[in-house]
Formats: C-alpha cells, structure tokens, sequence
C-alpha cells in the first residue's frame, strides 16, 4: 500500500512538473532570454485555450468524426495563433518599449486587461470547456493501487516533446543561434551581421506560441474563463525567477523542484499550507542566491 | 573603397565627431591614433551604424551605407572588431564565429580561419566568455572576418594585451591582409604597433583630423606628442 502510494506522489510530481514546465517555458523564453515583462503572458495562454476551445467547437459540428484528434489540430492552431499574435505584438508595440521595463511592465499589463475584456466580449464571462477526447478519460491501471491518468501521462509526453524541440531549436538551428546571440547583446548581433529586428520578433513569437500550447493543454485540465490566465502567470514567474532568468535549464531544475516539493508537502500538509512553504522556500533561496539557482559566471 | 565625407556625431548635446573626411583606398591599412576621449570609438561605432551619424555620408565602393542598420553595412562588406572586444560569452567559440557567417551560403567555418588561430580550433567547444583577453581578440577578429569584409573596421585591438600577443596579431593581420586583400581601418594608441601594419596615419584631437601622412614619411615624434598627455 505505502509503494502505491509513493509511486502515486512521485507521478502527481512529474505530473505537476511538466505543468509548471510548459508554462514558464515561454516565459523562460521572453522574460529569461528577452528581458520582457510581459504581464499579458498569461492572457497567451488563455489565448491558446480559446483557440482549442474554437478548434473543438468546428470539430463537433463539422467533423464530428475526428473528434478523437481534434486536439493535435487544437494543439497546432493555438500555436500558431499565439505565434502570429505574439509576432505582430513585438513588431507593433513591444519592440518601441526595450530597455525600459517599468514602461513595458505597466503597457503590457493593460494589454493583458484589453485581451481579458476582448474574452469576456467575445466568450461570455462564464467558464467555457472542452470535451474531453475518448482515449484521453479514464486512467492506466497499473496494478490494483496504482492508475495514472491517461490525460496527465499525455502532458507528461507532450511536455518531453516541446522541451526536446526548444531544445533543438535553440541549441542545433542557425535560428536558435541568432536567438541566443541576440539576447546576449543586441548591438554587438547587429554589427556582427544578424538582422536583430527580426529576430527580437522571432524570439518574442516563439516565447508567444509555447504559451499558446500551454494553454490548449490546460484546456484538458480545467476550464477557461477570461481571467484564466492570471491563474498561471504567477507560477511561471515563480518558476522562471527561482530557477535563474537568464538558464533554461534552470527553469527544468526549478520546476522539477518545485513541482516535488508542492505535491510531497500537499500530502503531508494542506494545499494552502503547501504553498505557503513553497513560497517560503523561494524568498529564502532567492535572499542567499539572488540570480536564481542557475546563474551562469563567465568573463563577460 | 571606402568614403567618408562630411560626417557629424553628437551624444546628445555634445559634438563628437566634427564634420570628418576621409578615404581608404583597396587593400589600403589607415591607423587612426588619438588618445582616450578623442572619439576614435565614437567614430568606429558611427561606420557600423551602432551609433548613427547626424550627417554625412559613409560609401563602400561606391555604395552608400549611410542610412542602413548595423546588419546590412555588414551585408554591404563592412566588418567589425569592436573596442572591449563583445564576444557573447555564453556561446562556444564556433559559435561566436558562425555569428559572423548571416551572409554567406555555406555552414563550415573556412581552413583559414583556424589556420590563422589555432588556438581558436583548439578551444572551439570553450564558451568564448571563458577565454584570455588575446584569445578573445583573435576570436573577434575570425568572427567579423568569416563575412567576408571588404572593410575591416578594427576599434583598439591591443587594448590591454600583452606585447608578444600585440606581435603576433600584427604578424596575422598583414598575413591575412596580403592573402585575402581587404582594407583595414583601425584606432590605436600603441605606436609600434600602427607602425607595424599602417601604410597611412591619421590623427584625431577632438573629434577633427589634425595631421596625416604616409608611412615613409611619417613624423613620429609629432604623432607620440598628440598622444601623451
């Protein structure tokens, strides 16, 4: 029984870790590699969850039979959706902003009002929902005390996958390369031979568009409403911050951290207590290590 | 190759570079020396465009780059080592250099490169951030040199290196110079160095040219009293 149940929290661990993952990856991006606040991060998400929640609604009127996939469609619209929104934002706003972030602080956190209004507008102020995909209800019985739940163990694999492609995208692509060059110093980039302004608005997309995934995700966790995103937005800051803004491996490490110790300590503990210790742990780490757990140190 | 005319650089209220004119002819090495303040940097950083000029002209074999950004000077046959040498510390050493390569079709970084700065191929899995000061001058300089310049624009590269490295940038820079015929135009303050591979001399005071000469005929006493203080 006590295996069963150790087995259960590791699983609810790496359950909330891939969570925590796919929404401060984004942010990991924009805020991490970027240096943008963006106070509307959040409302990206719930833009990919509308976007799902549009997606599903042409599925079951119109193609009712492929209902069992219209999440990947889903999955891909809310990307791309996200990924164009977040392209047009930086060419037609963000960008005027750089370098002074208590300006872009208070523009995008309007922003973030104006989308949440356009939701309530165009959605209603009531939670709207999915449905939920056939093969994705139920759980996986792996013995009599154990069941996984099969929508979680698909986040858990989604997650791999958009890790692995960031990873790829960052690390192995010309593209990636002007990115990270970018982000560690735009103007020496530029005279180094690399169209910056089109980069600075690749790079913002990107971060757009993973945030648009993580909320066509989240869409089979829970319900959305025009304030969805604020929900999200203070974990994946948690999660970026703690794990050093400038480190993507820091927000895995971070993540994974935190997500251990939340669901260890909800079971010892209460949910709100488990938080309060959580946050506690945070300050604490940030007052000894002020750049987060990973900060890297080279000659600059 | 290269044309300057009538270029004004203010930061703000104050008048950098005061209406400044000069040519670089093909193949053609220009030293311009001044001491700290003079606005030598202002001058390099106008002519890559990362500090734009408030008038004048700036041409590349006719081509005016005046009013382009940074990224297409370079597209234009500008390339650039700037002063405190900027490499991005958190990529390796390849990949500093594969920053440099927006313009051209292929991926391999070219034989020369490495055959120039072996210590560069030996380290090239090092994070550039993670190297000496003379290593990180010789990665700057592989990294404007793979976009293939026609100008090489070069913003104090002795800054605080030691002389027998000073030596051996020199020797590397007239080496790659005669093989691959480019025009350098660099700032110093380190006479011996100028000497070694300038064929012309300019000297800044306050944002103006105060004297030019030829090599051959260039008076070394004039040119150390404009740069002691």
């Amino acid at each position: 029984m006590s295996f069963d149940i150790a087995v259960m929290q590791i699983f609810n661990g790496i359950s909330l870790f891939t969570i925590l993952v796919l929404m401060a990856l984004g942010l990991a991006i924009v805020f991490g590699l970027m240096g943008v606040i963006n106070m509307a991060h959040g409302e990206l998400m719930a833009l990919g969850a509308y976007v799902t929640y549009m997606v599903a609604h042409v599925f079951e009127r119109h193609l009712p039979s492929l209902m069992g996939v219209y999440l990947f469609f889903a999955i891909i619209m809310a990307f791309l959706v996200t990924f164009a929104f977040g392209w047009i934002l930086e060419r037609g706003f963000i960008r005027f902003l750089y370098k002074r972030p208590l300006d872009t602080m208070l523009a995008t956190w309007g922003l973030s009002l104006v989308l949440q209004q356009a939701y309530r507008s165009i959605f209603g102020a009531q939670e709207v929902s999915v449905p939920m995909t056939k093969w994705l209800t139920g759980a996986w019985d792996m013995t009599e005390g154990i069941q996984i739940p099969l929508n979680r163990l698909f986040i858990v694999g989604l997650t791999i996958l958009v890790s692995l492609g960031v990873y790829y995208l960052l690390f192995k692509t010309r593209w990636g390369l002007r990115i990270r060059a970018v982000t560690q110093n735009r103007a020496m980039s530029g005279a180094a031979g690399i169209n910056t302004n089109r980069v600075d608005a690749m790079t913002f997309a990107l971060g757009s568009g993973l945030a648009g995934i993580a909320g066509a995700v989240f869409t089979m966790i829970g319900s959305t409403n025009p304030l969805t995103g604020q929900l999200y937005i203070v974990d994946s800051f948690i999660v970026v911050v703690f794990g050093g803004v400038a480190s993507l491996l820091g927000t895995f490490v971070s993540g994974f951290a935190i997500a251990q110790a939340q669901t260890t300590l909800e079971f010892l503990l209460s949910g709100s207590m488990a938080k309060v210790a959580i946050l506690l742990m945070v300050i604490v780490v940030l007052y000894f290590r002020p750049n987060g757990l990973f900060a890297a140190r080279v000659r600059q | 190759m290269l044309r300057v005319s009538h270029l004004n650089v203010y930061y703000g209220e104050s008048h950098v570079i005061r209406d400044i004119s000069f040519d670089v002819a093909e193949s053609e090495t220009v030293a311009i020396m001044g001491r700290n303040g003079m606005g030598k940097t202002t001058l390099f950083k106008s002519l890559i465009g990362v500090h734009p000029a408030k008038s004048g002209a700036v041409t590349i074999n006719g081509n005016d780059v005046s009013a382009q950004q940074s990224y297409e000077r370079v597209a234009s046959g500008m390339g650039y080592v700037p002063q405190g040498r900027m490499v991005f510390p958190y990529l390796t050493v390849e990949e500093n250099i594969r920053t440099g390569m927006e313009n051209t079709p292929k991926d391999d970084i070219p034989e020369y490169i490495y055959g120039t700065f072996p210590v560069l191929k030996e380290m090239k899995d090092r994070k550039g951030g993670n190297l000496s000061g003379g290593q990180q001058q010789q990665l700057v300089i592989a990294r404007a040199l793979v976009s293939n310049p026609k100008v090489l624009l070069l913003d104090e590269p002795t800054e605080g290196l030691q002389p027998s490295i000073i030596k051996d940038i020199a020797k590397a820079l007239n080496k790659l110079k005669s093989e691959r015929k480019f025009s350098i135009v660099v700032s110093e303050q380190v006479l011996s160095f100028a000497m070694e591979i300038a064929d012309r001399f300019l000297i800044i005071e306050k944002g103006e040219f105060v004297y030019q000469g030829p090599k051959e005929s260039v008076d070394t006493a004039k040119i150390h009293s404009y740069l002691t203080v």
